[in-house]
């Protein structure tokens, strides 16, 4: 059986589960005087004779569909000609490849040999008795819990206790997904990047100027050794971050304060919705307009008036990123200044102040410090965003302060070291991962202080 | 005071009040175009974050709406044996085989019968787009008796082609600067005459896969590798997401553990997208060994990516819930799952549905880390499955606009139409969901 056919007929036995031990509640129940004679509901027996079918055999499963390939492969490698396994590990992944390409149907590198021909005939029987075997495995441990769960239905058994326990158990489980994610982030960048600073020294990667991360293949090719350092790409990054905040904040804090003072609340609930259309649009589409719109439109308007302006110029990039991120920075300030108490407005107006006075004087400094926070997110954003900047902004690593000039940023190099085909041990590739464990500690950073100045503010009015 | 002077008494005395005084007035007059400025400042940033709106939307759609119409020439057929190579009309392999692009090629020669010479020739060939003869091989396969007769057919010109009779290229610009040449735009202008070409409804658009020439891509490949993309986050993110939040909402302790779980979540959720993608290359791909380009790794990460966002809705929607009801089902005997599954969850549903809704549309537009785990990929065929080679709708967008034909910018920006249709579409369902069920207590 397939495992997709398996899962399905894993589906029904479990509802066929459900519905014998739901009914054989009911027959003990008759035995020893009426459903109140029960410890549980009938539907709590039937759920937990559908457990004990599913939760073992499931498990099994999984394990199984995860282990089988490494078991195979290992089988296979073993029954292979002696001098095939005296190959270099390299070599030998090579012939493996090519074995699994001739098992399913694929092109294959070079002519088989009659080992390999052989080593594939292997690896086929192999799949076949495996899955042969899961299926028997698996319906027969679903089958003998069934059977347990039958015989577990009596008017003793704390069935709704049990089952209770175990959903407890899922939910906790649940819930721990997220710390799991954090984990396994850090793991995975974490990993790769010591790999890096093993051969790349960590100081030059964050303080080189130079970064060019073509290696070469063979050690006699010319003039692409490698330059890992990453100074030009966090130049790059804070400027276009930094023109993206030249647009975003003043344009979300200014309609924000407009939105939470002046505006009736028929404009508001148009506008509010409007603005916030911005941050449903997929950064893809930003890219796409910055790439074929913004960037010919700065790059004529620079020419027209006599600046050399480049195709992929910062400006574009970073005006199209700040566009995206106004409704992040307008909700964000329109909560804090809507958290102000109105008894401040209050009192400002009573001393005679105008509105904008009010809002100046007393309104926007109780609300900075959430204001701040909100913006610090808004970097974060920035620092972060991937697809703008791939689309609109260059590869070239210049070390530039003019907006007008081509620049390249973290993100847009894990993007170009990781997309294709590549092998998992060069620098290059390593590079990536040290970029996005930068990327990763500097957006979480930020993260936390802003997360931290928005509570400790909110702490004071509530 | 900021006029800087001071008024002394006896010229209050000589104004009679300090209302009617010309520095008071004057102040005042400043003070009120300040606050008139500066509501203008407001209004003014309203204005531009609207317009931006109008303005993105206005430059997709005039960019994007021709690419629903497209070119075709009508040509006159024939199924000559002769010139596609069968004998025999009921040898399939034969058939699937044939030279359906000499067939096309006559038959453009049969239009022109004054071009000759071999450039001359190319270039005719050059009009109609290098995929009809797939459009006759398609017929002749359903229909074998075709072989022998002669039919008149419409068939996709090429996009250059295309892109000319949209305007795209100019006619009057010197012949250098046009990827057309005059000879071509001569032959266009005599079918035009002679009713042989026109433009219809381009269903091309939506029923086929990618392709490296414009009039024949579609986005039906990336669509479907969306769904079933999709469908794997769903499946996965939404049981997981409510469980956690009932987990953290209605049994979990306060503790430090607990904490760090909350901690952790609103983490998360500002996590760059594109650390996701390399988690999910490293760990579900290096790791584990799932293929590349697969919906099922996509959904994966994007189930990582969405978590924290349902989590978070459904939280909201469980903490809405008043205790009374929770406080009703105990006092009735109700243990605490059931009165969760029976009484809680039924109430905090559509909330938690309507944050999974804006979860999953937040999946539909996310690109970066799908491009970490190959789904950039070229694919032509429409994927069968969640285990198959796949691209998504946002992915085929920045495939297509990397492309350098120019009729690849209306189509990238008809397929940001049909992705951005999607979205308001599941907005509106959210908004509807919230509309409709949302309970105030």
């Amino acid at each position: 059986m397939q495992t997709p056919t398996l899962v399905v007929v894993l589906l029904a036995l479990m509802a066929l589960a459900f519905h014998l031990g739901r009914r054989r509640s009911f027959t003990v129940a008759t035995r020893c005087g009426g459903i109140k004679a029960l410890h549980s509901l009938p539907s709590h027996y039937g759920t937990l004779t559908a457990m004990w079918c599913a939760i073992p055999a499931a498990i099994v499963l999984f394990v199984w569909v995860a282990f089988e390939p490494t078991v195979i492969e290992h089988l296979v490698v073993g029954a292979l000609p002696a001098d095939y396994r005296a190959l270099p590990a390299e070599r030998l992944s090579l012939v493996i490849n090519d074995v699994k390409n001739m098992v399913s149907g694929n092109v294959v590198s070079r002519d088989p040999d009659p080992a390999m021909r052989a080593a594939a005939a292997h690896y086929q029987n192999l799949e076949r008795i495996s899955a042969a075997a899961l299926s028997v495995v698996v319906l027969a441990i679903a089958i003998g819990g069934v059977s347990i769960g039958w015989r577990m239905v009596s008017p003793r058994t704390r069935a709704r206790n049990k089952v209770e326990i175990v959903v407890k158990y899922f939910l906790i489980i649940s819930s721990t997904v997220a710390v799991f994610t954090t984990l396994g982030i850090v793991l995975s960048v974490l990993f790769e990047s010591i790999r890096f600073f093993g051969r790349v020294p960590i100081s030059e990667f964050l303080f080189g100027l130079n970064w060019s991360p073509q290696t070469a293949i063979r050690d006699d090719q010319v003039g692409s050794s490698g330059a890992f350092g990453a100074i030009p790409l966090f130049a790059g990054t804070l400027m276009i971050s930094f023109i993206a905040m030249l647009v975003a904040a003043p344009i979300g804090l200014f309609s924000a304060i407009y939105l939470a003072e002046y505006a009736t609340p028929r404009v508001r609930s148009i506008a509010k919705p409007l603005l916030e259309i911005l941050a449903g649009i997929p950064t893809v589409v930003y890219g796409f307009f910055a790439a074929l719109t913004v960037a010919p439109f700065v790059r004529d308007t620079g020419n027209a008036i006599g600046l050399e302006v480049s195709s992929e110029s910062a400006l574009a990039a970073g005006f199209v990123m700040g566009i995206m991120l106004i409704p992040f920075v307008s909700s964000l300030s329109d909560d804090v200044i809507n958290a102000v108490p109105q008894s401040l407005r209050d009192g400002a107006y009573a001393l005679g102040a105008t509105r904008s006075e009010m809002i100046k004087q007393i309104v926007l400094p109780a609300a900075l410090p959430g204001v701040i926070g909100g913006l610090l997110l808004a970097v974060s954003r920035a620092i972060g965003e991937t697809m703008i900047v791939v689309m609109a902004a260059g590869l070239a690593a210049n070390l530039t302060a003019n907006p007008l000039d081509a620049v390249t940023t973290v993100t847009v190099q894990i993007v170009t070291l990781l997309v294709g085909d590549q092998e998992f041990d060069s620098a290059k590739t390593l590079a990536a991962f040290a970029l996005g464990l930068l990327l990763f500690v500097v957006t979480l950073a930020l993260n936390i202080v802003a997360l931290h100045v928005v509570r400790k503010y909110r702490e004071q009015y509530d | 005071m900021t006029d800087g002077k001071l008024i002394t008494g006896a010229e209050l005395a000589a104004s009679g009040s300090w209302h009617g005084s010309p520095q008071t007035q004057r102040r005042l007059r400043k003070r009120q175009a300040a606050e008139k400025r500066f509501r203008a400042y407001g209004l003014v940033a309203i204005l531009m974050g609207v317009s931006f709106v109008a303005l993105l939307f206005f430059d997709i759609v005039a960019k994007g709406w021709t690419a629903f119409m497209q070119t075709h020439i009508q040509l006159e057929v024939t199924y000559d044996p002769e010139v596609l190579g069968i004998a025999d009309s009921g040898d399939t392999q034969a058939l699937s085989r044939a030279n359906y692009t000499g067939m096309v090629k006559a038959a453009m020669r049969k239009t022109f019968p004054n071009v000759s010479g071999r450039r001359a020739k190319r270039a005719l060939y050059g009009t109609v787009s290098s995929g009809a003869g797939f459009v006759l091989r398609e017929r002749m396969m359903a229909n074998p008796d075709l072989l022998g007769s002669t039919e008149k057919l419409w068939l996709p010109a090429d996009d250059d082609i295309d892109m000319l009779l949209k305007g795209h290229i100019r006619r009057d610009a010197p012949e250098s600067d046009r990827r057309v040449s005059d000879q071509q735009i001569a032959w266009v202008e005599q079918l035009e005459q002679s009713g042989q070409i026109r433009k219809q409804f381009n269903t091309t658009f939506f029923t086929a896969g990618d392709s490296r020439e414009p009039e024949l891509a579609g986005i039906r490949g990336a669509t479907t590798g969306s769904f079933y993309t999709l469908l794997v986050t769903l499946i996965l993110s939404f049981p997981l997401a409510v469980a956690a939040a009932i987990y953290l909402e209605e049994f979990a302790p306060k503790n430090r553990w607990t904490d760090i779980i909350e901690v952790n979540i609103n983490n998360l959720a500002a996590v760059p997208s594109i650390v996701f993608g390399l988690l999910g290359l490293a760990v579900f791909i290096n790791f584990f060994g799932l293929p590349r380009s697969a919906p099922l790794v996509g959904g994966l990460v994007l189930t990582l990516m969405t978590l924290p966002t349902i989590i978070i809705a459904s939280r909201a929607a469980l903490k809405s819930v008043p205790p009374s009801i929770r406080e009703a089902a105990l006092g009735m005997g109700a243990s605490k799952t059931q009165m969760i599954t029976h009484h809680v969850l039924p109430l905090a549903m559509p909330g938690m549905l309507t944050g999974t809704i804006i979860g999953m549309a937040q999946a539909l537009g996310e690109t970066a880390p799908l491009l970490m785990i190959g789904m950039v990929a070229f694919i032509v065929d429409v994927p069968g499955g969640p285990l198959e080679p796949a691209t998504v709708l946002p992915v085929q967008i920045f495939l297509w606009a990397d492309s350098p034909e120019r009729a690849f910018v209306e189509r990238t920006s008809a397929a940001i139409m049909v992705l951005l249709g999607f979205l308001i579409l599941m907005n509106a369902l959210a908004v509807v969901l919230r509309r409709r069920f949302e309970r105030r207590w």
